[in-house]
């Protein structure tokens, strides 16, 4: 009978479990496969990986090795792939892009053996050693180079991990600004949610539950509402700034820039997940009796040392739970700080949709998705260790 | 009850907590009448300010409600967001009513799985999806698009019927039972009539999802599947304008519509319950 039962509620969940598995997590693995498996070099140029596989590495290679890459560089150029290859070749060795695609041009008019001799003519990078490991390392299917590149690494020809040069150095600096961000964030909406929720959790019961409509307006409404409306109040020639020389705060000429920066994104985010905090908050307070309070100021208890020693421990729970779940959502924000942030307003998640959209560098990308995928998944393990994952409710 | 309220901070409390409403509130309630500015600006005229009739118009809802590009985008959204909808719907449900009963293993661990989509960055989700349904050949087709949000938006659902379900009389199923009724029937006939409203809040949530979602349809939809969220998108970015302010304002009016659907099913299930 019991059996039965277990059977019988697994196949229930049975078709969510498999359409979340195949339009869901298969994705996700592909995104994390991609981030360390690129057969990209290995399929346009599959002899000469294979021979290089063989070589040593101490000395440049033989002449055999020598014609076939002259023959797939020149199938490549025939196939339109060397495009490809070239970019490629270049982000794991900057400048083998103009090597390929010059050597291949040039085999497309002439060339004949011994190619030994030949390469090194038409472009000297195939006489240089350095050279041939770059692309001997390139050949490997498994490659550790986006998550070396997202991390302002790279490998150099002996297979040493290096730093990028200094004007390449971009990722360590924008996960610490996103965590940065994201923290400041969470600090604000405690900030401002605390006595929010504090507020309405010791209303009388009717107002409470007004007021806890009026926090739930940002959640209820389009994340297009919250988006057009900063972007209305916050450009220069927008409310806030007439609000403000209307005031005589500011003059006409000088007008604030609130957007198309940091101060953009910090606003607009704050308003978005200022409900997640004070419903985090709430849902604790409402459990803290007044009583608790009342009795610590009879017995003599200032209020700041009451409020210390009776209320804050007892809405810790409420604290945490409200910090990580702000903490996560903002560290994943895409659009606002895409729309509102400008240039300087960039996270993590643009610089994916960048690498996704405009540079195509899908490795990278998917290299700065999975780090990004970790850091949110070990949080949430952390969350639901803590508080458990089945507290979380939607709406109240 | 108010002794300790009344305390020093009372009134510096109840004035920050006023700004903090009008900072939730004023900017969506901004919207509204900018929208129905008569001049090219997102600022309010003089004349707007001098209640000048002159200055207000409904020239930029003419312009989405009778121009071509808002229509299709508002059927593509239809079109996807029904699909997931109901997709997401049915398993979710079924899915629940699984996760709810005490015999159920793993439970944890799946409920974790199915939650997950709620949980991973969408950024993450839709690169994801981006690779995975290239290799399909479904990016740039309704029907990666409706996948990937029913996929998205199935959680919802999971969460708000799993919670109902916490609250359901099991004593109901045995009556069922007794009086002859076969698993399917008493589905049917008992569970879904007593469930149905949160199944239709899960609903709601999961269409409110896509409607809002842009991410996957930036990196999937071609310009056929261009939805509402995405024009929104392109508006903002590209060609800037007030016409996205009649939309925002359009949108107002459907998330009130839907809260108020959600608040009568609220008090129905409140009511239904045993």
């Amino acid at each position: 009978m019991m059996g039965k039962s277990r059977t019988q509620a697994l196949l229930l969940s049975l078709p969510l479990i498999a359409f979340i598995g195949i339009t869901f997590v298969a994705p996700l693995g592909s995104m994390v496969l991609r981030s360390f498996y690129d057969p990209l070099v290995a399929e346009i140029l599959p002899k000469t990986v294979a021979a290089l596989g063989e070589w040593d590495g101490g000395a440049l290679p033989p002449e055999g090795v020598y014609a076939l890459l002259a023959e797939e560089l020149r199938q490549a150029r025939a196939d339109r792939t060397i495009g490809r290859l070239a970019t490629r070749l270049n982000r794991q060795t900057p400048g083998l892009r103009s090597v390929v695609s010059g050597t291949g041009r040039r085999l497309a008019r002439q060339g004949e053996p011994p190619w030994a001799e030949a390469l090194p003519r038409m472009n000297k990078a195939w006489g240089d050693l350095e050279v041939w490991r770059a692309l001997a390392q390139a050949g490997r299917r498994v490659t550790p180079t986006y998550y070396l590149n997202a991390l302002d690494l790279r490998m150099d020809a002996d297979s040493g991990v290096v730093q990028q040069p200094e004007a390449k150095r971009v990722y360590r600096a924008l996960f610490v600004k996103t965590i940065g961000v994201a923290l400041v964030i969470t600090l604000l909406c405690l900030g401002i949610g605390y006595p929010l929720a504090w507020f309405i959790a010791h209303s009388p019961p009717r107002r409470g539950q007004r007021l806890l409509v009026l926090v739930l307006v940002p959640l209820g409404v389009s994340l297009w509402v919250c988006t057009t409306s900063w972007i209305v109040l916050l450009q220069q020639q927008g409310v806030l700034n007439n609000l403000l020389i209307w005031a005589g705060v500011v003059a006409d000429d000088q007008r604030l820039t609130l957007m198309h920066n940091m101060t953009g994104t910090f606003v607009a985010m704050v308003h978005m997940l200022l409900p997640f905090m004070v419903l985090s908050l709430y849902s604790v307070m409402r459990g803290i009796p007044p009583v608790q309070m009342q009795a610590a100021s009879s017995l003599g208890a200032k209020w700041p040392r009451a409020f210390r020693r009776v209320y804050l421990p007892q809405s810790m729970p409420g604290v945490g739970a409200g910090c990580l779940l702000v903490f996560i959502l903002s560290m994943g924000y895409y659009i606002i700080p895409a729309l509102v942030g400008g240039q300087s307003g960039q996270l993590t998640s643009n610089f994916i949709a960048y690498h996704m959209q405009a540079s195509l560098n899908w490795g990278l990308a998917a290299a700065l998705g999975s780090i990004l995928f970790v850091a949110v998944l070990l949080l949430f393990l952390l969350y639901d260790r803590v508080l458990g994952l089945d507290r979380m409710r939607l709406g109240s | 009850m108010s002794a300790w309220r009344a305390g020093p901070g009372t009134w510096a409390l109840r004035v920050f907590c006023g700004l903090a409403f009008l900072f939730l509130m004023a900017p969506i309630l901004i919207i509204i009448p900018l929208s129905f500015n008569a001049e090219p600006y997102f600022t309010f005229t003089r004349g707007m300010l001098t209640l000048d009739p002159d200055a207000y118009s409904l020239r930029w809802y003419e312009q989405v409600l009778l121009g071509e590009r808002w229509r299709s985008a508002a059927l593509n959204t239809l079109i996807v967001g029904v699909s997931a909808t109901l997709l997401a719907t049915t398993l979710g449900t079924v899915a629940a009513m699984g996760l709810s009963s005490p015999a159920m293993p793993w439970r944890r661990t799946i409920t974790a799985l199915l939650i997950s989509p709620m949980i991973v960055p969408v950024i993450i989700a839709a690169a994801g999806m981006f690779f995975f349904y290239s290799s399909l050949n479904l990016t740039q087709t309704y029907t990666g698009l409706i996948l990937s949000h029913a996929a998205l938006g199935a959680p919802f659902v999971v969460i708000t019927v799993t919670a109902a379900m916490a609250g359901f009389n099991s004593e109901l199923l045995l009556a069922a039972a007794s009086l002859g009724a076969g698993p399917v029937r008493t589905f049917f006939k008992v569970q879904l009539p007593i469930l149905s409203p949160s199944v239709i809040s899960g609903a709601v949530f999961a269409f409110a999802f896509s409607l809002d979602e842009v991410v996957v349809v930036l990196f999937m939809a071609g310009m056929e599947q261009r939805t509402i969220s995405r024009e929104m998108w392109a508006g903002i970015r590209e060609d800037i304008s007030p016409a996205i302010l009649a939309v925002a304002t359009l949108l107002i009016l459907i998330a009130v519509l839907l809260l108020l659907a959600l608040e009568l099913l609220q008090r129905r299930s409140d009511g239904g319950r045993p």
